[in-house]
């Protein structure tokens, strides 16, 4: 065995311990030279992507990749596993941490010139909990992972705006932490009846006890659902997340809104697909109805409170929570169609809404304007930025060619599939609604006119802050095209093991 | 030292505890491969035993003896001992922490685990004690803020 042999072996444990170890060597690397604490990010981030794709590549060509920690049996030991669902959301998180970690240079030596360190140590930790809540195949070693994650999104949002960022990233803390218990009373319940963590194992030994009406394993299920839409913001539970997206840092606003409520969807999708079955999820409680519902009217609620907001980074976040609902529109549909439809929108979401956070920090970190009704002119300031916020935009509007109408478009024939025609009337009526808030701000970029056109000069956002927002403006466009590439290969085998027998590919 | 000072009692009571204190800490780490115990329970012991004293004697006392470097350095230590101590054992072929792979002075494998399960609990506790004193440095008012506040309250 040649010593790349050996090593390839544990790439998926690696996946989730270079960045853990990364972030606890960053205050030594920064105190040796603080300039070298972005490039230690880079490389870290770098090697983290090659590992992710070198994963997903694996599943797709031999299949599940199944890791025991400590050499432990899986019943017993933590086993990391890694199947189409999993390698497929940690492409997407190594993906927009490096474009993230690219665009943050130039943008953090601005807004927190005193705090590089601990934002880069907290930035790497970040990615450690995100890809290990998706690599792990145990639920409490996936709680652990998740409350890495979300106290190190505490931390991201709470370096934010003075005063606000605090306020925000407490409210956060509070919301998160309640759901934090929830996930964990249900893991404590599944544990009490079922003597096993290991999701797999669980997903065997449920089945007997749903024939009995087991009253413990439908409050864990309940559990489960509120504690998970609260981490998405799924609409009445979105409370915290247009504070915590407008008042955190630019750079920590693109990779929460990116990535946070992406990975709590994939672990939505995991419980109710791989821990329980999806029969009993969608047949026996009918949680799926609920779940559609709730989605339906979260993506008319979130575009309604969108079109209401002047500062664009608040305007996002509310996007974001109408988008999170189309994610999990899919999802509740529980039909092939609809459900690679909706995983297809987790990619394209973390595309658009990444490029559009990112451009509104681009925008911020310029001329120090966040209000819509300020940007007049800017289309001839920035011309590149903007053209990136256009192209996202008519992405998250879903103008044909671009990723957002793929997704739009298998949501929509999905819900006719089911036969369900109202809900293509709410996706139709929120594209419409997208218009209308994507629209002022278009129009104060390019047609707005301030007194003195003349004067304004070209004047562009650095270029390590254009190249990662050129770079998903690029993808967007490109899977609009191509979305063949991910669907042929990641999603219909995927939607197919998912809906099919419910057992992970 | 200077400004507000706690009384005697406290002060020397506490001189004596630290001491008692921070040895329990280490049997609670050492005792985290055999019995109930481990590197977390020890390090929250040992930081608490620290910020007791610190707590007593004023921000300046405490950050001589944990100072941010230091405490920098120990929590990168830490975890750098628990990782490393993971990564040997898959240098030697096994699985991330599968102890009983690696080949230490020809001991008996059960033997070889439970050492290395010491040295992983060690790492643990360094990085849990220094987290937990650096952060109640950082909520702590400084010396002066705490001085304008007695101030403050003597008006």
């Amino acid at each position: 065995m040649s010593g790349f042999d050996m090593i390839m072996v544990h790439i998926p444990l690696l996946t989730v311990v270079t960045p853990l170890i990364a972030g606890f060597l960053m205050p030594i690397v920064g105190w040796i030279d603080r300039k070298l604490c972005w490039y230690w990010v880079m490389a870290i981030m770098f090697v983290v992507l090659l590992m992710a794709s070198s994963n997903l590549y694996t599943v797709i060509t031999t299949g599940t990749i199944h890791y025991e920690l400590g050499g432990w049996k899986p019943p017993v030991g933590i086993e990391y596993v890694i199947d189409l669902l999993n390698g497929f959301v940690c492409l997407i998180i190594a993906f927009i941490g490096l474009m993230v970690g690219i665009y943050s240079k130039e943008s953090i030596t601005k807004e927190l010139p005193n705090k590089i360190i601990p934002f880069y140590s907290v930035f790497l930790l970040l990615i450690t909990g995100l890809m290990g809540m998706t690599i792990t195949g145990d639920i409490f070693n996936f709680y652990v992972f998740l409350e890495i994650s979300s106290l190190s999104a505490y931390a991201l949002i709470a370096m934010g705006d003075r005063g606000d960022g605090v306020v925000a990233s407490f409210n956060y803390l509070i919301m998160g932490t309640v759901a934090a218990s929830f996930i964990l009373l249900g893991i404590g319940y599944l544990y009490a009846v079922t003597g096993s963590l290991n999701m797999a194992d669980m997903q065997n030994l449920l089945p007997d006890l749903y024939n009995n009406n087991n009253k413990v394993v439908l409050a864990a299920l309940a559990f489960f659902m509120v504690g998970f839409s609260i981490k998405v913001g799924l609409f009445p539970l979105h409370a915290w997340l247009p504070d915590a997206y407008t008042h955190a840092p630019s750079t920590a606003s693109a990779l929460i809104a990116g990535l946070m409520t992406k990975v709590g969807v994939y672990a939505l999708i995991r419980f109710m697909f791989c821990v329980f079955t999806p029969a009993f999820v969608f047949d026996i409680t009918r949680m799926a109805e609920i779940l559609t519902w709730a989605a339906a009217l979260a993506i008319i609620i979130g575009s309604v409170l969108a079109i209401a907001q002047s500062d664009i980074k608040r305007m996002l976040a509310y996007s974001s929570i109408s988008q999170i609902g189309y994610i999990l529109l899919g999802i509740g549909l529980a039909n092939l169609i609809g459900m690679q439809g909706g995983l297809l929108h987790i990619l394209n979401h973390a595309f658009m809404k990444c490029a559009l956070f990112l451009v509104a920090g681009a925008i911020f970190y310029k001329t120090g304007i966040r209000n819509i009704y300020q940007f007049k002119g800017l289309g001839k300031k920035m011309p590149v930025t903007t053209l990136v916020f256009l192209i996202a935009g008519l992405s998250m509007i879903g103008i044909p060619g671009t990723v957002g109408f793929t997704s739009k478009y298998y949501l929509a024939l999905g819900s006719l599939e089911e036969g369900m025609w109202i809900f293509v009337i709410v996706i139709l009526l929120s594209s419409l609604l997208n218009i209308v808030y994507f629209w002022r701000v278009f129009d104060n970029i390019w047609f707005g006119h301030p007194h003195e056109v003349e004067h304004i000069k070209q004047d562009e956002a650095p270029v390590s802050m254009l190249i990662p927002m050129v770079i998903l403006a690029a993808l967007c466009i490109f899977f609009g095209l191509f979305a063949y590439y991910p669907l042929h290969y990641i999603l219909e085998p995927l939607s197919e093991a998912l809906i099919g027998s419910g057992v992970g590919p | 030292m200077s400004g507000i000072q706690e009384s005697v009692v406290i002060r020397t009571v506490v001189r004596i505890m630290v001491p008692f204190i921070e040895i329990f800490a280490l049997y609670v780490i050492m005792h985290g491969a055999s019995g109930p115990g481990g590197g977390f329970q020890g390090g929250v012991i040992f930081g608490a035993g620290i910020i007791l004293f610190t707590m007593i004697y004023g921000i300046k006392e405490g950050k001589q003896r944990m100072s941010n470097k230091l405490s920098r350095i120990l929590s990168s230590t830490g975890l750098s001992i628990y990782a490393g101590t993971g990564l040997l054992c898959m240098v030697f072929g096994g699985m991330f922490l599968q102890y009983n792979v690696v080949p230490l002075l020809s001991l008996d494998p059960a033997n070889v685990s439970k050492i290395l399960i010491d040295v992983v609990e060690i790492g643990i506790g360094i990085t849990v004690l220094v987290i937990m004193i650096s952060l109640f440095f950082d909520i702590s008012p400084s010396e002066e803020d705490e001085l304008q506040l007695s101030e403050e309250e003597e008006q």
